[in-house]
């Protein structure tokens, strides 16, 4: 066998020895819950593309009824080929993607997937049409109906999806289920925004620009009162790819919003530049979470750590 | 409606099969393993993969004691655990002294824990885990899409992806000999009698009976596990007699059902999508053109 | 959807969740066709299954509830026996290895048949042999079969009828290698070689010490009975080299060193006599302690010998041990008085016989200094607790407690039992370790009593069989002895030669004639003796070890396998394919391509280019048996009992049964021979066997066969017991002890009252011999006079209304003979058995403390260390090792040197082995079933952090392990569970090694007997497996040609020549 895995051996012994001595929490520091087998690409993916979508549907209609033309457009184009992605890669994930449609066999509450899987059932042929029917020019009444519609599931879409892993026995994002919708919204706020000022003439942008700065308040005061609801668990959001990923997104985040004030309002360049920002920070914000939630499920401290405090606290 | 009546009205009673939409259903049937009595032997893995057709999943020498299973997963359906313990334990606790040091040896054969309330039912969106009418959790496979929001949901770490088939495999309790009148393949195997199966309640009376035969012996450490009714996950159909902590045996100390926050979180989803909505209006209200 | 919307269940959790496929899900053991009857093929517990067949194929493979023995539970190994017998691990094909092929061709049965049978005759004819030094031999010399453990009785039957009919001597068994030294110890001790108890019966133990048995994984559904006992309040220990599994349940582990049972069961009878401890009514009742033992006797000396031993023969003369002037005959073990007194001229056996008509002189106050108790008492007092925690490395304060268990535990009111194993067995002295245990079991008055006795746990499906009806050299069914060839021997001779004058062997001559009418019909009449002379003749031990040595000879041409390899299951493997790579044609039969098939392309020899396989002209035939399902036939289990299991399923393409090959292969050979008018060759011509066939490939019917076993008398009627059997050839019986088993024309094997609808003891499930008692001895379990020694304690007892025995076990006395009966002075045979003495195989009726004769090495059980051992003999400093074992001079067989010679500590740690629950002897019903293999994947050795420390071994590391026979590699695994002991003043190092394994298969590694050596107890020819030494280093073992130079490198940093450690 290899010598790494010897180490790795070697190591386990380690802790085998030290267990047998000194009795702590673990079974050969194997995990206690299983991790997810889900894709990051699909659906860290999903978390990012879904909020781009949501958040992106949300300006269009705000666009739409304050007549913003342009801003309006592109937003629902740009929510169309979120939500592409966004199914693409849901159904890719899963073991028989054919049975796709079972999503829709029962109607469960309980089942943020399956409550999710009946919102993108309202919320993608609305979607739809509200863009086909701009860019085509059809319908036009109807097509202003259908992008209220969307906007309304889609702020649906932006938070779901915090619940969606949240309701899991995973310590990084279960702990967090009070705070993870609205930093998702957020999240979702400034991609979308964030779109919008990389698409928007800066006549048009305006409201994208203040939409973009709320957006990334709310998604860095978020985290911030996430990492504290984690205590210990906390960790897995500083170490490892997670950490690096959540660093770099605060700073793009931060720098969007900073740009949003101080650049967009002047330059198209500028307006594009923190636009982009803003989308790679709530990007890179998605995929933080998801590492954050892996790691705090391959170690079992993290599972029985926060179990026993809260054993002690309850006496 | 409070959150707890929600929490009740969406995770059901203490009556599972009830709250399950079966009227007239048999007793609440389930497991209780007591470690006391296991041997170790893994008759009951094997029992249950020539049962249910599991796959032989593979050659994989650890070198955890006995034990060359790892864990539960969608290939192992019952684990057998070995934990060598040299430890300040009591006499009665340990038949051997080595170096001064009470030494033992403890054994354990795990299983899916068919909880009350049962993470994995409740976020399955396609209706594939599904509540029997013995109160019992099985993954049905003709439905079962491989979505994966099991996988993390069990707070046991139970179910687990077959990666060559996609779809999730657990222990179903032998549904199929339940329905047959027969006992699961794992209980019948058991040479002495470590897997009891039975009628819940009927277990819940002799693991108390024995719980204080141990205690008077001396075996202070003794204590049962996943039998509270009012634990995080309302009691599992398969609870267990311990000689240590659970995260010993790499169980969780206290499990709670994820979804008992799940009022909480979907109102929050609600709060932050408005909130979203009212931002956006705002933003382009107060906007001027 | 909509049916949540409709139904109760709004939430689609339950009911309206259910899939189409949920609502039709149906066990498919409800939809088989029929449910057979069957026994598991693994161990000797011979728990009963039921297998659930649908379309004429097995579907499912249950326990059977109903079983008293095993109350339908499984170990991991029955529960995989559907893998086992449907898996595709399994051959269907004939295939035929041409000498010097480099690899296997496809050969159709019936050719394969006709061949085997051609080569059978030529090789027969080649290694005739008439005579040896003028004494009439009439045998084969060139033919030789191992294995029958795994088989059916009737097809071990029918095995050793023909070979033998054919000449051949050289028939062995794993029963031969695993516990033919129990035989030996507990057939001199009380009567009958076997366990005298059922596991079932553990559960009225108040005391179950568990030594040379690791119980829990060898036996895993007979433990049942142990935590049965342990959840009414009994207190089990185990005395184990190894903690394992069955330590891991007990209430109190004590580590020994491997090799020094008699040294602490010797220092527990030293308490006993020195407390005065024992059941002294017992004692004197029951027992030869008041017996006077002759003025020739000498005990163990200085020089470590009793009196009678033999520099030249390495061996005694055990005349010098009798009884004063009364001789007695041992009901087993060297039985052939005339064999181990060869000197003896006729005036000896006339004075003998004289002898055997006085009854032993007693003296009941036990003062006499020459009485058995008195010369216990002596023997034993240097088995002092110093002595122990000296030789065994068993604190003082432990042994105290276990002395006080055992004491605390027997008497009236409370029993001990003993469970052992083969760690018992496999030692150069390993019939003494038995004598030991029966020995305190005599002086504690536990045996034939509920809870107490000792309990063999044997270790295949019907190795007890295969001692019963033999595939054995040394015995005949029923363990009649096979003849010595010795001058003028006749039936006469050879009766009065092997069996005692009193008791149930007296009637030796009834079952020998019952024999050879079973075997050779309307031929054998009383004017030819009834064929005795048709019978081949023995001149030395003729053991599968001694073949081994006869292969490499060149004298064996062709080799039987059946279900058994010796390739990797046998002591020092290399000799034994070194002995197969000099056969002609060797025959092997079994499931898969075990090692023993294929040594000639892919052994270690030939991965080393020691061997190439051009060279090799062995001839190689492999046939693809039937498994225990596709079969009818019955297994002897572990506590004598017979159980028929049932044909579910036909075997496809070329597999067979052993009966269907042995039988066809036997008319082939007369078919070949019908025309010759040679003497030799009449007993084949002659011999019985018209057994009708059945199903569509003509197996012999098992029941046909089974019910010869059993016996008729002169009109065809079946017997119902071997107090039936006549001398005068009216009766017919193939194994004398199995008399019964068919009473009545009914298959009494097969019967199955549900445990729940009788007693504890099971008595009406299937048949135990003898005469289906269930527990030996049991008249010891009432007092002289026949009262129960308690009522906690009652088993059988005198009715004197009815005047007759009675109880919860059929008496294992004559039912009507009353307790005050004494024999009139010239009475034989069981008349002779007073109604107080309980052992009525034994000449004297007493269980036997002292053992005047039977066993080779010795009356009393000696402490010598094993062959191979680091510590010196501090006991008996001038005798290492026992005087009498047997050792082979081979360069591949070397033995280490003495500890206190010079390179005495270059092989400085103790190998201990054992059996894995997951796995089945030499793995050749295990590693190639996946649902086993990969539960226990890789060949491994247990050390103790210090060793790993001293040796800088890393756990889940490899190591290399060397003896002076070869070098091994294992994964490491570290464990608490093994502990270094304190002997003789230094640390010793134990290490545990499983010996499943082999190069073939799915779950592959080296073999552990590639280290282990050649060198056997003298009593019953049992290897020395169980304590060996080695030295162990990180890494792995070298590969080609250099793994023997590392050898070869140690053997000369030792010192080693052809002299090392074979002095006697």
């Amino acid at each position: 066998m290899s010598s790494a895995a010897d180490e790795h051996i070697g190591a386990r012994d380690g802790q085998r020895r030290r267990r047998a001595r000194e009795r702590p929490g673990s079974y050969y520091g194997r995990p206690i819950i299983n991790a997810p087998v889900w894709q990051e690409r699909d659906i860290a993916g999903y978390l990012f593309a879904g909020g781009l979508a949501a958040g992106s549907s949300v300006v269009a209609a705000g666009a739409e009824l304050t007549g913003r033309g342009h801003l309006a457009r592109s937003c629902k184009l740009c929510a169309s080929a979120a939500l592409g992605v966004s199914l693409a890669a849901l159904v890719h994930d899963l073991g028989r993607p054919e049975r796709f449609l079972n999503m829709l066999r029962v109607f469960k509450p309980t089942s943020p997937m399956n409550m999710g899987s009946w919102l993108l059932a309202a919320y993608g042929p609305l979607n739809g049409f509200a863009t086909a029917s701009d860019v085509l020019g059809l319908a036009p009444r109807g097509g202003r109906a259908a992008t209220a519609g969307a906007a309304l599931f889609g702020a649906g879409i932006s938070s779901y999806t915090a619940a969606l892993i949240a309701n899991t026995a995973v310590p990084a994002w279960h702990e967090g289920h009070r705070e993870l919708p609205f930093l998702f919204a957020g999240s979702a706020a400034a991609a979308g925004a964030g779109f919008g000022l990389l698409a928007a003439p800066l006549g048009e942008s305006e409201p994208a620009r203040r939409m973009a700065i709320a957006g990334a308040g709310v998604e860095l005061l978020c985290e911030q009162l996430l990492e504290r609801r984690l205590g210990m668990v906390a960790e897995t959001l500083h170490t490892g790819t997670a950490g690096r990923r959540m660093r770099a997104a605060r700073a793009l985040t931060g720098a969007g919003a900073l740009g949003a004030v101080t650049l967009a309002p002047r330059s198209r360049v500028g307006a594009a530049l923190s636009g982009t920002a803003l989308l790679a920070g709530s990007a890179l914000t998605r995929f933080g979470i998801f590492a954050a939630g892996m790691a705090s499920a391959q170690d079992p401290k993290y599972t029985v750590e926060p179990q026993r405090q809260r054993m002690r606290e309850l006496g | 409606m409070s959150d707890g009546q929600l929490v009740d009205v969406l995770l059901g009673s203490a009556d599972p099969a009830a709250s399950s939409g079966y009227e007239r259903h048999p007793p609440r049937m389930g497991f209780f393993t007591d470690t006391s009595l296991c041997i170790g032997c893994k008759a009951c893995e094997v029992a249950c993969k020539e049962w249910n057709q599991v796959p032989e999943d593979g050659l994989n020498w650890t070198g955890m004691s006995h034990d060359n299973s790892g864990g539960l997963g969608a290939d192992t359906w019952r684990h057998v655990a070995f934990i060598e313990q040299r430890a300040p334990i009591g006499a009665h606790q340990s038949n051997f002294q080595r170096e001064g040091e009470s030494f033992r040896w403890l054994m354990a054969s795990d299983v899916c824990k068919h909880c009350t309330h049962a993470a994995c039912l409740d976020v399955c969106p396609t209706g594939a885990i599904f509540r029997t009418e013995f109160g019992t959790v099985v993954v049905q496979q003709d439905v079962c899409n491989g979505c994966g929001y099991c996988v993390p949901a069990c707070p046991y770490g139970v179910l687990d992806k077959r990666e060559d088939d996609g779809r999730i495999f657990k222990c179903t309790l032998c549904y199929d000999r339940l329905s047959a009148g027969q006992e699961p393949a794992c209980a019948k195997a058991c040479p002495t009698d470590s897997i009891q199966f039975g009628e819940l309640d009927e277990l819940h009376e002799r693991a108390g009976r024995r719980i204080e035969q141990l205690h008077e012996a001396g075996v202070t450490e003794a204590r049962l596990y996943g039998e509270d009714p009012d634990d995080g996950v309302g009691g599992d159909g398969a609870f267990f007699l311990l000689l240590d902590e659970p995260e010993v045996y790499g169980l969780p100390p206290d499990p709670i059902v994820t979804t008992r926050d799940l009022p909480e979180m979907w109102r929050n989803v609600a709060i932050a999508a408005s909130g979203l909505l009212a931002g956006a209006a705002v933003a382009f209200a107060g906007s001027r053109r | 959807m909509l049916r949540q919307l409709r139904g109760p269940d709004r939430l689609g959790r339950g009911a309206a969740a259910q899939s189409r496929r949920t609502r039709e899900l149906r066990a498919r053991t409800v939809d088989a066709d029929r449910v057979v009857k069957s026994v598991c093929p693994y161990c000797a517990v011979g728990c009963a299954q039921n297998v659930y067949v649908k379309d004429g194929k097995a579907i499912q493979i249950e326990g059977n509830p109903d079983a008293p023995h095993s109350r339908g539970r499984l170990c991991p190994k029955g529960s995989a026996t559907l893998q086992l017998t449907t898996g595709d691990a399994r051959e269907r094909h004939v295939l035929y290895r041409p000498p010097h092929a480099s690899d296997w061709q496809r050969l159709d049965l019936e050719t394969a048949m006709v061949m085997v049978a051609e080569k059978f005759v030529c090789a027969r004819a080649e290694g005739w042999e008439w005579e040896r030094d003028g004494r009439r031999t009439r045998r084969c010399m060139s033919i030789a079969a191992l294995g029958g453990a795994t088989l059916d009785n009737e097809e071990n039957y029918l095995i050793k009828k023909f070979l033998t009919a054919c000449g051949v001597i050289q028939i062995e068994n794993q029963a031969r290698v695993c516990h033919s030294s129990t035989v030996v110890g507990l057939g001199t001790s009380f009567g009958r070689g076997a366990s005298s108890t059922l596991p079932g019966d553990l559960q009225n133990s108040d005391l179950i010490v568990l030594e040379g048995s690791n119980m829990a994984e060898a036996h895993p559904v007979a433990f049942q009975w142990v935590m049965e006992a342990k959840a009414r309040g009994a207190t089990v220990i185990h005395v184990d080299p190894h903690y394992s599994r069955t330590s891991a349940l007990v209430d109190m582990f004590v580590p020994l060193r491997a090799g020094s049972d008699i040294a602490f069961l010797g220092g527990v009878i030293n308490h006993v006599l020195t407390t005065e401890s024992d059941f002294r009514e017992y004692v004197l009742a029951y027992t030869n302690a008041p017996t006077i033992v002759g003025e020739e006797f000498a005990d163990v000396g200085a020089d470590g010998l009793f009196s009678g031993y033999d520099e030249d023969k390495r061996g005694y003369d055990p005349s010098s041990w009798q009884y004063e002037d009364a001789f007695v005959a041992a009901a087993a073990g060297q039985r052939d008085q005339e064999g181990n007194v060869e000197a003896l001229p006729d005036e000896g056996q006339a004075r003998d016989a004289d002898a055997a008509r006085r009854q032993p002189k007693l003296d009941m106050t036990l003062q006499h200094p020459r009485c058995v108790w008195q010369i216990l008492k002596r023997h034993y007092a240097s088995y002092t607790p110093e002595t122990v925690e000296r030789v065994c490395g068993v604190p003082q304060d432990v042994f105290a407690k276990v002395c006080e268990l055992f004491v605390a535990n027997s008497g009236r009111e409370r029993t001990t039992a003993f469970v052992h194993g083969v760690g018992w067995t496999q030692h150069t002295i390993g019939s003494q370790y038995i004598r030991a245990a029966s020995v305190l079991q005599l002086l504690l008055g536990n045996m034939g009593r509920p809870g107490g006795g000792v309990m063999a746990m044997r270790g295949h499906a019907s190795i007890q069989g295969s001692s019963d009806i033999p595939t054995l050299f040394d015995t005949l069914p029923g363990y009649i002895p096979m003849p010595h060839a010795h001058r003028h021997t006749d039936l006469d001779s050879f009766v009065r030669g092997t069996s005692a004058r009193r008791g149930y062997w007296g009637n030796m001559r009834d079952y020998a004639v019952s024999l050879l009418k079973a075997w050779w019909g309307e031929s054998a009449t009383v004017d030819n003796d009834y064929r005795f002379d048709y019978l081949p003749r023995l001149t030395a031990s003729h053991s599968t070890y001694d073949t081994v040595m006869e292969q490499i000879k060149g004298t064996v041409k062709g080799y039987f396998l059946f279900g058994e390899n010796p390739a990797v299951g046998s002591a020092n493997s290399r000799m034994q394919r070194l002995g197969m790579s000099k056969l002609d044609w060797l025959v092997v039969r079994d499931f898969s391509l075990i090692e023993s098939a294929t040594w000639w392309k892919d052994g270690p020899e030939i991965e080393s280019g020691e061997m190439r396989t051009q060279d090799i002209a062995t001839e190689v035939f492999f046939f693809p048996a039937a498994a225990h399902i596709e079969k009818d036939g019955t297994f002897t289990n572990t506590q004598r009992m017979v159980q028929f299991h049932h044909k579910a399923q036909e075997p496809v393409a070329e597999q067979r049964s052993d009966l269907w090959f042995v039988y066809h292969l036997a008319k082939r050979v007369r078919e070949l021979l019908s025309d010759s008018r040679d003497e030799r060759d009449r007993p084949v011509l002659e011999l019985t066997w018209d057994y009708p066939t059945v199903g569509e490939h003509q197996d012999p019917d098992a029941e046909a066969v089974l019910a010869e076993i059993n016996g008729r008398d002169a009109d065809g009627k079946m017997l119902s017991g071997y107090t039936e059997l006549k001398a005068d050839g009216s009766t017919s019986c193939g194994c004398w002890i199995y008399c019964g088993c068919y009473a009545d024309g009914v298959n009494q094997t097969a019967r199955r009252k549900p445990a729940s609808e009788q007693n504890w003891t099971g008595g009406e499930w299937a048949w135990a011999w003898p005469a289906n008692r269930r527990i030996l001895y049991n008249r010891a379990s009432a007092d002289p006079q026949g009262r129960p020694w308690s009522e906690r304690k009652a088993l059988v007892w005198w009715d004197a209304q009815k005047g007759e025995w009675t109880g919860h076990d059929t008496p294992d006395f004559e039912a009507d003979k009353p307790p005050d009966y004494r024999p009139p002075a010239d009475a034989r045979g069981p008349e002779a058995i007073s109604g107080d003495t309980p052992f009525i195989m034994q000449a004297d009726g007493r269980g036997w403390l002292f053992a005047p004769a039977g066993v080779a090495d010795g009356p009393l059980p000696t402490h010598y260390e094993p062959q191979d051992s680091p510590v010196a003999n501090s006991m008996y400093p001038a005798r290492q090792r026992n005087p009498a074992r047997e050792v082979y001079e081979h360069e591949n067989n070397r033995y280490h040197p003495d500890p206190d010679e010079p390179g005495g500590d270059v092989f400085p740690f103790v190998v201990t082995t054992y059996r894995l629950t997951e796995h089945f002897t030499a793995g050749g019903m295990s590693r190639w079933t996946p649902y086993l293999a990969e539960l226990q994947p890789e060949f491994f050795c247990e050390v103790s952090p210090e060793l790993a420390a001293e040796r800088g071994l890393k756990h889940a590391g490899w190591a290399t392990l060397v003896s002076a026979r070869g070098a091994i590699e294992a994964r490491v695994l570290v464990t608490d569970r093994m502990t270094p002991l304190k002997i003789e003043g230094r640390t010793i190092h134990q290490i545990g090694m499983p010996y499943h394994w082999g190069p073939n298969g799915y779950a592959k590694g080296d073999s552990m007997n590639e280290l282990s050596s050649m060198a056997l107890d003298p009593s019953s020819h049992i290897q020395e497996v169980k304590a060996l030494s080695v030295d162990i280093r990180p890494g792995r073992r070298p590969r080609g040609a250099a793994r023997q130079a590392l050898v070869r490198e140690y053997r000369q940093r030792a010192g080693i020549t052809a002299q090392t450690g074979m002095k006697p």
